[in-house]
């Protein structure tokens, strides 16, 4: 079994990075280059980095700027927001990323989780799902940056997601997300037990205890967080250091 | 200078394995011209996709002639990763039998998840074991963490072509060597500090 990975996510809207609270409220928190150059020096395991507003505006990936980043992040890095395209894949592998996210596209047109697999491999593929929960305890998935209901539970679209083709679920709670209160473990668990590849558990994320939590009950693969990098003094290093110190395999 | 020849069949990710080798210390020439290719001191065959998709493309760009008289014949230092190493196998089982370039005898098999932790695809950073000194991974201790992110992986037929392995699925191949030809399923361009000492030793072949 791999190590459990520790990766800082980073969110990208008009010119910078910015981390809100439920998917609003954003604050600016620094240059994306600046985050990929310190965050390539302290060697974390992975990077996420999501242009939240691409969608929402009707624009393709920023290719130029992934392509920046992508030439001082010598670790795995998997880059969303504004994929709708097979093209558009193919053109962010080539400059770079290493992974693709897609949320909208996959709720909408999940035949393109199955055109990217196979021209490019399951492995390649993030299929990212935005949950919230309902008043009755279940839950919905969202697209377009937590702005549409997606019909779907998140366990259900993981799940088709899986079966067209999708190598890894990047799993968000809206509701925790920039809360620093705790990851969904329920959600987590819901998800993890549905399908057999990785899940990306994400939202919440305020002590290295909140990981291990989501570990270990929410079965998850890898431990996503944002807010408690920016804001606070914790880092992906500690976060290890600490995960390691409760059993879990940890690449130090 | 080392003159690398970073072979762009069309598919995966070259721009990360061209600006890695120039941080190593190379010269990195993303091309599919048989030129540049024959002019090169090293080659590297990238590769992320599906391996039908992979072996065609490289085929139908006349690169398999190329690329066996030069490292097959012309003994220049090979390095394969991920999907390049796979595609150096006799042949492939991902979506129907392929037959690959045949340098390597064995068969490239989906990973098959054995107990309940072990996910499928492999994703993120597992332990490399070396199973004989290399060249390669001078430098570099049996044990360490690399990145990986794959499906498939390499059944090897003859064994003195394995150089190490990885413990996920029960086990599989995660660097192999024959003579000058090297494979690894890792990502070294994406394995920071050790990936690239592994990227220098191949350099200084």
């Amino acid at each position: 079994m791999p190590k459990i990975r520790v990766m800082p996510t980073l969110l990208f809207k008009d010119v910078g990075l910015v981390k809100g609270v439920a998917f609003d409220s954003w604050r600016r928190v620094g240059s994306a280059m600046q985050a990929v150059k310190v965050y390539n020096l302290r060697e974390v395991d992975e990077l996420v980095y999501l242009d939240i507003t691409a969608t929402n505006d009707g624009r393709p990936p920023d290719f130029e700027t992934v392509d920046d980043l992508a030439d001082e992040c010598f670790m795995p890095l998997t880059v969303g927001g504004g994929v709708r395209t097979v093209e558009h894949v193919r053109r962010l592998l080539k400059v770079g990323a290493d992974k693709v996210a897609i949320n909208s596209a996959a709720v909408e047109h999940p035949a393109l989780i199955r055109e990217i697999a196979d021209r490019f491999g399951s492995q390649c593929v993030v299929v990212s799902i935005d949950a919230r929960r309902r008043s009755d305890g279940t839950y919905e998935s969202y697209t377009h940056s937590g702005r549409r209901p997606a019909g779907r539970s998140p366990a259900v679209l993981a799940k088709d997601a899986e079966a067209m083709g999708a190598g890894e679920v990047l799993l968000t709670s809206i509701d925790r997300d920039g809360t620093m209160q705790g990851y969904d473990v329920e959600l987590t668990r819901l998800v993890s037990d549905a399908v057999s590849i990785p899940v990306i558990a994400s939202g919440g994320a305020g002590t290295y205890a909140h990981m291990a939590e989501v570990l270990r009950d929410g079965r998850a693969s890898a431990v996503a967080a944002a807010s408690m990098y920016h804001f606070t003094e914790q880092t992906p290093l500690a976060a290890k250091q600490h995960l390691r110190g409760a059993g879990f395999s940890v690449r130090l | 200078m080392k003159r690398v020849a970073v072979v762009d069949y069309g598919m995966g990710n070259l721009d990360s394995v061209a600006r890695a080798i120039e941080e190593c210390g190379g010269r990195p020439i993303v091309t599919d011209r048989a030129e540049d290719i024959e002019s090169a001191t090293h080659i590297v065959l990238p590769g992320v996709g599906a391996f039908g998709d992979g072996i065609r493309n490289v085929r139908q760009r006349g690169l398999d002639q190329i690329l066996r008289e030069q490292a097959v014949v012309g003994g220049i230092p090979f390095l394969g990763i991920c999907l390049g190493m796979q595609m150096l196998a006799t042949r492939g089982h991902e979506g129907g039998v392929t037959e690959g370039l045949g340098w390597i005898d064995g068969e490239v098999r989906r990973l098959e998840p054995a107990g309940e932790d072990s996910r499928v695809p492999h994703i993120g950073w597992n332990e490399v074991a070396l199973t004989r000194p290399s060249t390669l991974f001078t430098g570099v201790d049996s044990g360490h963490d690399f990145y990986f992110v794959h499906s498939y992986h390499l059944v090897c037929h003859d064994k003195e072509d394995v150089l190490a392995v990885t413990p996920h699925c029960g086990g599989f191949v995660s660097a192999i060597a024959r003579g000058r030809i090297f494979g690894v399923q890792f990502h070294p361009e994406k394995s920071q500090r050790l990936g690239f000492q592994v990227l220098r030793n191949f350099l200084a072949l």
